[in-house]
């Protein structure tokens, strides 16, 4: 990988330091003069934001521990007792109960980025790997979670999830049993959960900072695709990607303390607050949100051991994506059809987590058929026949060469912009001229809020070339539209001879 | 003299092979029982059996009991439910298999097998859905038996499974008639 200034010790106690323990240089090489792609887009700020999320789990969470209590008789109330009586125990109970719906989403959309821009592909196959075990630990993690305030919607997870593994031939049931510590979920199952709960975070950060290293070796991947070939093409890690970084972080924060504070419940399920009771499952269960895709497959299939068989495949089917996608073109920016179907699979994934919500009667399960058929097509069918009939566009040679043709259409834009005002301002003078005056005054102001706008409007690195500066405000004339067109025709023409 | 001429590779892979066979096997065994400690515990054991008084229940009543952790229902079938429940064909049944621990392990799923020996009304089951292990609606369902709100499995009024993702039947606990009133289960 390419360094850009490598940490040299200036006192001499870091010196001193620095033979003993180099972790200054360790620091300030990996994430502060760290070279990442100049192209990195805010798609590629997620990884920061799980980060954040993570140790606000472990914080939260590390606080709850002190004040509830794994015990089947008294888990319901402890959790009552921290929402009303702990100081600022609400506070800290919603923090870890959104954050971990937070997590997901942060998490499916830092997947769906590497989905888009290929970020699986070789040499990338391993650092994919560790996300992949990132997302199933996560899943662990999550459902232990959820069955600690022992109410009814986790009570009936806990049951339904365990009883997955009966579906194990031969051995299933002593499985189930061994696992549940009894004949039903009870107490023990609840203690060793709480006990599973608190050690998965562990081996999540674990997961992270090889996730991390592995990031680290290859480096980051980047809308374009291409691997940057010089130090030209990158930045320092800090400040331009941590700032970038930073402020989608707080963005998200946002985001994520409107539901703390104004829809703390909306995420959860009412049932959770009725305590555990063994001898009758409410009429509707349903998992937290981010299981829905998952619940939707387990439920598709009209066999118990092939559905438990289908859940699990959906996700272990990612491992093989590298070897699926075995396109040479990484970015999808390049492949249109790809990218066709890469948004049919997000649709797919969205409508099973909406049947995953749904009663498995009637129409939905004949729909969550076919969207699961449609699930494991994707990666089986799709994938491997996208590299025999996608038809890419030609590559840039270059970073520099793709941010050349960005440059190239931001300045012919901007020309454009320049032009339109001149023009602008002279049917103005003119109108003012012929007396006029109030639709001179109008045409004025309307020209005042076009300006920013064909510079504002210029494309983004990554996305697809060819897209058009702004269009000319309405009360433009006929005349200066067509000349307009005209212009803007020949400027997007070309960036795109160069394809 | 190199330490090639004198090392005896062959004596050398003797030496490796049974201490990595017996770090492996002491491994395993200290490994046993912080796996076996996750099994049910001595008290959990203990609570294996348990005797119900059933002299309340009228015909078409049931009455759910607790054991082992899981609802046992207990109903006292009408003369329709009866008369439905054999009428049914055994072929046509998802799982020809009768489920109890009462009758014989092969013993087809006919009503018969299915109920009390010596009292065709009375139904003794297991109240977890086979699927995945959520508790049937009683009087529920296409065939008026019990319903699995969970994944949609249909039971009929013997508690065979009929439609939906469940593969087996309802299991039968182990019991016997003690009385008249009373039932032992387990």
């Amino acid at each position: 990988m390419l360094g850009q200034t490598p940490y040299q010790p200036k006192t001499w106690i870091g010196r001193w330091l620095e033979k003993r323990l180099p972790v200054i240089s360790l620091v300030v090489d990996q994430f502060v003069s760290f070279p990442t792609p100049k192209t990195l887009n805010y798609w590629w700020t997620f990884g920061m934001v799980l980060s954040v999320m993570l140790i606000i789990q472990l914080i939260t969470g590390i606080v709850l521990a002190m004040h509830y209590t794994p015990h089947a008789s008294m888990a319901f109330d402890s959790i009552e007792h921290i929402m009303r009586d702990v100081q600022y125990g609400w506070l800290i109970r919603y923090m870890h109960a959104n954050g971990a719906s937070f997590f997901f989403l942060a998490l499916f959309i830092h997947m769906f980025r590497c989905l888009y821009y290929g970020s699986y592909k070789a040499p990338r196959e391993v650092l994919w790997w560790f996300g992949v075990l990132i997302l199933l630990t996560m899943m662990t993690t999550g459902f232990t979670g959820y069955v600690l305030p022992w109410g009814q919607m986790s009570y009936w997870a806990a049951t339904v999830i365990t009883n997955l593994f009966s579906a194990i031939p031969e051995y299933g049931d002593e499985i189930v049993i061994w696992l549940l510590g009894g004949y039903s979920v009870d107490n023990p199952t609840l203690v060793r959960f709480y006990s599973l709960h608190y050690l998965l975070p562990m081996i999540i950060a674990a997961l992270v900072a090889i996730h991390v290293w592995a990031l680290h070796v290859v480096g980051s991947n980047n809308p374009t695709g291409i691997e940057p070939k010089s130090l030209d093409e990158t930045v320092p890690f800090t400040p331009y990607a941590t700032m970038k970084d930073i402020f989608v972080v707080a963005v998200f924060l946002l985001l994520f303390a409107w539901f703390l504070f104004f829809q703390p419940n909306y995420l959860g399920h009412p049932d959770n607050y009725i305590p555990a009771d063994p001898l009758k499952t409410p009429p509707h269960i349903v998992p937290e949100w981010y299981f829905l895709p998952f619940y939707a497959i387990l439920r598709a299939v009209p066999d118990k051991l092939g559905g438990v068989v289908a859940m699990f495949a959906s996700i272990l089917v990612l491992f093989l994506l590298p070897w699926l996608d075995w396109s040479r073109v990484r970015s999808g920016t390049f492949r249109p059809l790809f990218r066709l179907f890469f948004w049919i699979l997000v649709a797919d994934c969205i409508l099973l987590g909406w049947l995953g919500a749904k009663p498995a009667e009637g129409i939905y399960v004949e729909i969550a058929q076919f969207a699961t058929i449609y699930y494991f097509a994707h990666f089986l069918l799709v994938l491997p026949l996208l590299g025999l009939f996608d038809r890419p566009k030609r590559l840039p040679e270059s970073i520099t060469a793709a941010v050349a043709t960005l440059d190239e259409k931001k300045a012919a834009a901007a020309e454009q912009a320049a032009l339109e005002r001149v023009m602008r301002a002279q049917d103005a003078e003119d109108r003012a001229k012929a007396g006029d005056t109030a639709t001179a005054e109008e045409t004025a102001k309307a020209d005042d809020a076009a300006k920013p706008e064909p510079a504002a409007e210029a494309p983004a690195a990554g996305e697809p070339p060819g897209a058009e500066p702004a269009a000319a405000t309405e009360d433009a004339s006929d005349v200066q539209r067509e000349k307009a067109a005209g212009e803007r025709g020949s400027a997007a023409g070309a960036p795109d001879k160069k394809d | 003299m190199s330490i090639d001429t004198i090392v005896d590779s062959t004596r050398r892979d003797v030496l490796y092979l049974s201490t990595a066979v017996l770090g492996a096997a002491g491994i395993g065994l200290a490994a046993w029982p912080f796996i076996a400690q996750m099994n049910p515990d001595d008290s959990a054991l203990a609570l294996a059996s348990i005797e119900v008084d059933i002299s309340a229940l009228e015909e078409g009543q049931s009455i759910t009991v607790k054991w082992r952790g899981k609802p046992v229902f207990i109903r006292l079938r009408t003369a329709a439910e009866i008369a439905e429940a054999q009428s049914v064909d055994t072929a046509d049944l998802m799982d020809p298999l009768a489920r109890n621990p009462n009758v014989a392990a092969d013993a087809e799923a006919t009503d018969g097998n299915r109920s009390a020996a010596g009292n065709e009304a009375l139904l003794v089951l297991i109240g977890i859905c086979t699927h995945l292990g959520c508790v049937p609606i009683g009087e529920a369902g296409d065939y008026g038996g019990w319903f699995c709100p969970c994944h949609g499995s249909h039971y009929d009024t013997s508690g065979r499974i009929r439609k939906g993702p469940a593969p087996e039947n309802l299991y039968i606990p182990p019991f016997s008639v003690v009385s008249e009133t009373t039932i032992k289960i387990g």
